[in-house]
């Protein structure tokens, strides 16, 4: 399928009086120790749609990704300046919870990471941390309706106790996605999520992620303009660590502004 | 000309073969590119030289292992009347044909039997040891033409040279294997003699040992008895002791050093901790003898406890001290190994840091952490130096920590050391206690090897 009847298939009108900001970014900088990452993003996601971030490898859109749930402080050397507000509040200012605000905000990586415990327990773990369920039956209720918004409930619900490890790829996959609307976070941050998958297990991922937007906010990179163009009403345009160009999926894809965003879109780099 | 002196002619011859060997394999490709040769110049070489000097430094092996019996048995067979000689006699007289020779006393007066048998034994380890170095020599430089006349622009010297490496390797692994299998084999054989003497239910369950056994038939109070639950119980109440020791400071370091230390902390602190692993277990000894028994002792009568001056305590936690890297350094190569997507899950999902190390990486590295508690164990079963200086001798079949018990390797140092018969039940009775102690240190690490193999077959 090609970008342009992708589009057309999928993305739904904009009615701009709904829109409200879920997420704003505001003259976000990220260094790694010297090496300057992001230069100053302003970008703004909007709540219950899917925001696709593309671009070519290394232009920031991964650092962008996990700079809103602050996956960042892990990686040693790593500053931000500028300011990221998740429903108006800074999520960087000293005195922040992150535990709360990754709670609020999920994430789901590139390579399918099942903890090595049961699938139930994969799903329960979230839940549990941060006592989201008052008895047994209630985390029973929570662990079936994340496996069924995953998809996953028909092909696990008998085994619930073997290893979260022995599924297949996308198996896995949707487990970690269950994994993370667990906690009913608010934003779901997916870095990738289908890049260590096949077309089949890629296409459920994608249909799962539309089903989703009802629910939660999402944020997805991408290397797969077909994906960009497939699942998400808007994208931004990552290169050289600055947004190139944003807006909704279907005026990037057909009518891009800028010169670098048409030649990415056309292949001629990254 | 010397033994050594051939040996290093050899090898020169062997150099040389090289040398001849690559410049010949040169001046076979001529002005034209090296790929017209099947290998390289330094294949050709390599192939050379070991055709010089392998079959050559062999024979000089075989020579020397084999020339002193032969000479003998040659010279025995000269003398009138020496094969009616009982073995030992006969054992005396080469000892005095070899001494006579050699310029050393001998034990009897030199009368012309021996005088003859001297100058025979001379005369033939003369011409054995000329034979040595021309055959040796010819065969070398007779390796060497032979190699040289092998050398075309397509032979296969590279896969000549793969396929003796590859012999010289396996040799060298037999080798290897065979001793370790020749130790165990005298350890049953020896256990078994043992077992002709003492039987084995009363070794394995019974509750006295008291190996003294009488030299004399009306002797008193040396009966001997040989029930070795009271060391066995000493050794793992050591080794118990120790681990209570070892694995809670060894764990919670590992976890301290791979998760929150940082890499500059981590790069001073690993290699120091890992140092304790380098001290001789004899200095553990006497520091455990000489500073921590007393040490225990003194408090033990200010709290109006018995203390004994050689007491498992003090033994136990010096050795716990010793395998505490044996347990954080390997606990910490395998929380290492928890794939950082692990933890970025937990972390996404808002755990916290203590949160995802208990449940998640823990979990994770669990079996290698089981196999380094257990490769620890089996280590302090089998520690000897700490304990023969720190635990004491005596057989107490006690649960009483303050009290001085004995271990398993503590008792084979004892019964073996000073002078002995070989063939009594004392002596005899460090082989049975060998044996055991090698299989349940061999159970363990076979144990702990299978799960960590287990562990790490599931991130691959």
């Amino acid at each position: 399928m090609s970008v342009a009847e992708a589009i057309k298939t999928e993305t739904p009108a904009e009615k701009p009086e709904q829109v409200s900001h879920k997420i704003t970014g505001k003259d976000v900088c990220v260094y790694y120790g010297d090496k300057q990452a992001l230069f100053d993003v302003n970008l703004d996601v909007r709540e219950k749609q899917v925001t696709s971030l593309i671009g070519p490898s290394g232009c920031g859109k991964s650092t962008f990704l996990r700079c809103i749930n602050r996956m960042n402080d892990v990686i040693d050397g790593c500053r931000v300046e500028g300011e990221i507000k998740v429903d108006g509040t800074d999520i960087y200012r000293s005195g922040l919870d992150v535990v709360e605000l990754r709670a609020r905000v999920g994430m789901v990586f590139q390579k399918p990471n099942p903890f090595p415990k049961s699938i139930y327990d994969n799903i329960a773990y979230g839940p549990r941390i941060h006592g989201q369920a008052s008895d047994s039956a209630e985390l029973d209720q929570i662990v079936e309706t994340s496996l069924r918004r995953a998809g996953l409930w028909e092909e696990v619900k008998d085994r619930l106790d073997n290893p979260g490890t022995g599924l297949s790829g996308g198996q896995q996959q949707r487990l970690c996605i269950a994994r993370a609307i667990a906690v009913n976070p608010e934003v779901i941050l997916m870095d990738e999520p289908c890049s260590a998958l096949d077309p089949i297990a890629t296409a459920r991922i994608e249909e799962l992620i539309d089903e989703l937007r009802e629910k939660f906010t999402i944020v997805i990179v991408t290397h797969s303009m077909q994906q960009a163009a497939r699942v998400s009403q808007r994208t931004a345009f990552f290169h050289m660590g600055v947004v190139v160009e944003e807006g909704a999926t279907s005026d990037i894809f057909t009518k891009p502004q800028d010169g670098r965003t048409l030649d990415y879109i056309t292949g001629r780099f990254g | 000309m010397d033994s050594s002196v051939l040996i290093v002619t050899i090898l020169i011859l062997t150099l040389f073969g090289y040398w001849m060997g690559r410049s010949r394999a040169r001046m076979l490709a001529g002005t034209e590119h090296l790929s017209v040769l099947h290998s390289l110049p330094s294949y050709h070489g390599s192939y050379v030289a070991l055709w010089c000097g392998l079959p050559a430094l062999l024979l000089v092996a075989a020579w020397l292992i084999f020339e002193p019996s032969l000479i003998e048995h040659i010279v025995v067979e000269a003398i009138p009347g020496a094969r009616a000689l009982e073995p030992a006699q006969l054992s005396l007289l080469i000892a005095d044909i070899r001494n006579l020779t050699s310029g050393n006393i001998v034990s009897r007066e030199i009368d012309p039997t021996l005088a003859a048998a001297g100058e025979h034994y001379n005369a033939l380890q003369t011409i054995s040891h000329a034979a040595m170095i021309v055959l040796t020599l010819a065969i070398a430089v007779y390796g060497l033409y032979l190699a040289r006349k092998n050398q075309t622009r397509g032979f296969r010297a590279r896969n000549r040279v793969e396929k003796i490496v590859r012999i010289v390797m396996v040799v060298a692994s037999t080798i290897a294997i065979l001793t370790t299998v020749g130790i165990i084999l005298s350890l049953i054989f020896e256990t078994l003699r043992f077992f002709e003497k003492v039987t084995v239910t009363e070794f394995l369950f019974g509750l006295n040992w008291s190996p003294q056994t009488a030299l004399r038939a009306e002797q008193v109070g040396s009966s001997g008895a040989f029930g070795a639950v009271p060391i066995f119980a000493g050794t793992f109440m050591i080794t118990g002791l120790a681990m209570i020791v070892a694995v809670p400071i060894g764990l919670l370091s590992a976890i301290y050093m791979s998760e929150y230390a940082g890499p500059k902390f981590r790069a001073v602190a690993k290699p120091m901790l890992e140092v304790l692993a380098g001290i001789p277990t004899v200095v553990y000894g006497f520091f455990a003898a000489l500073t921590v028994a007393p040490f225990f002792r003194q408090t033990g009568e200010a709290a109006g406890l018995m203390v004994s001056s050689e007491s498992a305590l003090a033994a136990g936690m010096v050795m716990g001290v010793m395998i505490i890297p044996f347990v954080s350094s390997l606990s910490d190569d395998v929380m290492n190994a928890v794939p950082q997507s692990l933890r970025d899950g937990a972390y996404a999902l808002g755990a916290t840091q203590s949160e995802t190390i208990k449940q998640v990486i823990l979990p994770a590295a669990l079996p290698g952490i089981v196999g380094a508690v257990l490769l620890a164990t089996s280590r302090a079963i089998g520690e000897t130096m700490i304990v023969v200086m720190a635990a004491g001798l005596a057989a107490n079949l006690t649960a009483n920590p303050l009290e001085a018990v004995t271990t398993v390797t503590v008792q084979i140092v004892t019964l073996l050391v000073g002078d002995q018969e070989f063939d009594s039940a004392k002596t005899l009775a460090a082989f049975a206690l060998g044996l055991v102690l090698f299989v349940i240190t061999l159970g363990l690490n076979m144990i702990a090897l299978r799960v960590v193999r287990k562990y790490s077959e599931k991130y691959d």
